[in-house]
């Protein structure tokens, strides 16, 4: 399949539907690159025409933000508001929660205003209006799933029911973990902890939320953040129980579905 | 007889007012030293926040238990109030029961239902401080509440069973002296509480049961005094404070960070230098990135930190807290407070603000703390009344970060990543799309 950039479709004159912000985890990371493939087949599986930023997409900012540091935050801010604007951009999808709330909520104020969808919505719309269609008796049929819902989606936006109906739509068994929704528990990554070592405790966030996850007997844990799958995997692990209890994006989980 | 008790009653209730409205008067100041910040947009949302957050405790119910426990203490505190109005009337003018007359047959029935509240509150009271000093709860038994916390509790639980039992006792013996015919006490209908305890009091004489009850009176009303006074050196100003905290809470998704203009301006008159104002003479003003002490915090992170009163929701949830980080966000909080009261008393001392080499970053919250959170906002949701200590914990961030050049290696090499290489890891920008390859592959 073709994957093209926006300075692709600005050459020959065309307007993608939507821009696809695939933000640094889902470029470089190579697990949360399976995740840009499987979220990228399946838009070119039903159609629709999307744009990358390609080599011109820089991070967002967020984790210099968190981290305090709003000199590296505002200059990363300014420069994709420059590029996005200049393709005049009016809607993207990302698939990191991150991504989706420094759009949706910190861009705006410097500029930045686009229609903003985390891809777990989009997927439920594309779902709902019949445009993705998923195989009857799929992989995942009444296996016992469960969803961690990520900070920045949940609490931070309180985007809790759309990534819970594309499960559904999977024909799962949704088993939920005591701590989810608006008081699901952090999987440890947020506010830049991703890029250093946690502080002293006694034990590891991840390793805490993983045992939550594996409490509950599901076989797969479904996420929609690629820090979360990096950390939940790394609890699982940590267990040894990787062999039985796997980690994926929902993103994943349509794609292995697609009729 | 009569008039010297209404005279003392007079004098007690302008001491116990102007003592109070002193106080009120240095929260004011306090909370005044925090950064301007405009919070008057909205309104209808943060009229509805306070009548479902402060006024309706919906947050309260996340934990059903205490929740009940508190609705019956909150009520009752609310509903007897409208008591203490008779009360305070009686003392003024001298009379006893002064609405029996107006209110006929209602008057006994709001007392009895008074005394149904009054004896919630009491076991209420109870089995919160079961909770605290017996079952010993993890929430309400962690680190930061050793020494006066705890005993501020505690102040606060036992007063209220006391002020319930003096105003029970009270009820009850009024109901004997009523039986003997005593002149002055007001004939009513017996009360649905008390009604059941006169026998306690049969056996006394009329004139130590005029004393007795003249003490429970008096004890109930200075006992009410004083604990308006002690509120404002409490926790227990949450009563007050939770209505203005909701009203003034966070509207807009809490995911988002407040921006920085001063920043985002600086940036922008590096890239685009035409934009940049003419440079004048004028000194620019002092100004500090991030809040390194209570002065640069919003008035609003002060607001809360007053109307905290610690019940630990928010550490419960904490995933740094839970697995044995420093971090716990009521202990922001709380040392935001201690900090802005010590603030507060170095200013009545010297009139202005001395500098006392102390500040909230670094002698009350540790860079460690700081550190250990994950921006989750799993306190801020856990808040029954709209405080936002991940906001506190971002501005002392940033004082950290900007200022002091304090982050661990680990986030520089991420920042110099993030700057040379556009990603947060060392990869070449390059291969940012090399995903392409491999899919068109």
């Amino acid at each position: 399949m073709q994957v093209r950039s926006m300075a692709e479709y600005a050459a020959s004159g065309e307007t993608p539907e939507v821009l696809f912000w695939v933000g640094c985890a889902g470029s470089f990371d190579q697990r949360a690159q399976k995740v840009t493939k499987a979220f990228a087949t399946i838009l070119d599986k039903v159609g629709i025409k999307f744009a990358i930023l390609g080599k011109e997409e820089m991070c967002t900012g967020d984790p210099a933000r968190r981290a305090g540091n709003e000199f590296l935050f505002q200059m990363m801010a300014y420069n994709n508001i420059h590029t996005l604007n200049g393709y005049g951009i009016k809607k993207v999808v990302t698939i990191c929660p991150h991504c989706f709330n420094i759009f949706k909520n910190e861009y705006p104020a410097l500029g930045g205003n686009y229609e903003v969808m985390h891809h777990t919505t989009f997927l439920q719309q594309l779902i709902n209006d019949g445009r993705v269609r998923i195989k009857e008796g799929g992989a995942f049929k009444g296996k016992k799933i469960t969803y961690h819902d990520s900070c920045y989606l949940g609490r931070g936006n309180n985007i809790y029911d759309a990534p819970r109906e594309v499960l559904q739509a999977l024909d799962i068994e949704l088993v939920e973990m005591k701590r989810c929704r608006s008081n699901g528990m952090c999987c440890g990554a947020g506010g830049a902890q991703m890029f250093k070592e946690e502080e002293a405790g006694t034990t590891r966030v991840n390793f805490e939320r993983a045992n939550q996850a594996m409490e509950t007997g599901a076989s797969i844990v479904a996420v929609n953040c690629p820090f979360c799958t990096t950390m939940l995997t790394d609890g699982i692990k940590n267990k040894e129980k990787e062999d039985s209890v796997s980690v994926m994006d929902i993103a994943e989980m349509v794609a292995a579905s697609l009729a | 007889m009569h008039i010297i008790q209404q005279l003392l009653f007079i004098l007690c209730s302008g001491i116990a007012v102007f003592f109070f409205a002193k106080k009120v008067a240095e929260i004011r100041r306090n909370i005044n030293l925090g950064r301007d910040e405009d919070i008057t947009d909205n309104p209808s949302a943060r009229w509805k926040n306070m009548i479902l957050l402060a006024l309706g405790q919906k947050k309260m119910f996340k934990r059903p238990v205490p929740a009940f426990l508190h609705l019956a203490v909150y009520a009752g505190f609310i509903i007897i109030n409208l008591e203490i109005l008779e009360i305070f009337l009686d003392g003024i003018l001298g009379k006893h029961r002064l609405f029996a007359p107006m209110l006929g047959n209602l008057y006994p029935f709001l007392i009895g239902f008074f005394e149904v509240l009054a004896v919630l509150v009491l076991t209420s009271c109870v089995i919160f401080l079961i909770r605290r000093n017996i079952l010993k709860l993890r929430r309400l038994n962690m680190p930061e509440l050793n020494g006066w916390p705890k005993s501020d509790a505690n102040i606060i639980l036992s007063t209220e069973i006391i002020l319930m039992g003096l105003f029970l006792t009270m009820n009850t013996i009024d109901l004997v002296l009523q039986s003997r015919g005593v002149e002055h006490y007001t004939q009513t209908a017996s009360f649905w509480i008390t009604g059941n305890f006169t026998w306690l009091y049969s056996n006394l004489s009329t004139a130590t049961l005029i004393g007795i009850e003249r003490t429970c009176w008096w004890l109930h009303i200075l006992g009410i005094f004083l604990f308006l006074n002690y509120l404002p050196f409490s926790k227990h100003l949450h009563i007050i404070l939770a209505f203005p905290n909701a009203y003034y809470g966070k509207l807009i998704p809490q995911g988002e960070i407040k921006n920085m203009p001063d920043i985002q301006n600086e940036v922008l008159y590096m890239m685009e230098p035409d934009k940049a104002p003419p440079a004048t003479d004028a000194q620019p003003e002092h100004h500090r990135f991030g809040a390194k002490d209570i002065q640069d915090l919003s008035w609003k992170n002060l607001l809360d930190a007053y109307s905290c009163t610690e019940c630990g929701r928010c550490t419960a949830v904490c995933p740094a807290n839970m697995t044995g980080k420093k971090l716990s966000p009521r202990k922001i909080m709380m040392d935001t407070r201690d900090r802005m009261e010590e603030v507060g008393k170095n200013i009545q001392e010297h009139k202005t603000f001395q500098d006392d080499g102390k500040s909230l970053l670094n002698d009350y919250i540790t860079t460690e703390e700081l550190r250990a959170c994950t921006t989750c906002q799993a306190c801020v949701e856990a808040c029954p009344v709209s405080i936002d200590p991940l906001s506190i914990i971002t501005q002392l961030r940033r004082n950290l970060v900007m200022e002091d050049s304090n982050a661990p290696q680990e986030w520089n090499m991420m920042f110099g990543n993030i700057e040379n290489n556009m990603a947060p890891w060392k990869f070449s920008p390059d291969d940012r799309d090399k995903w392409v390859e491999e899919l068109a592959g």
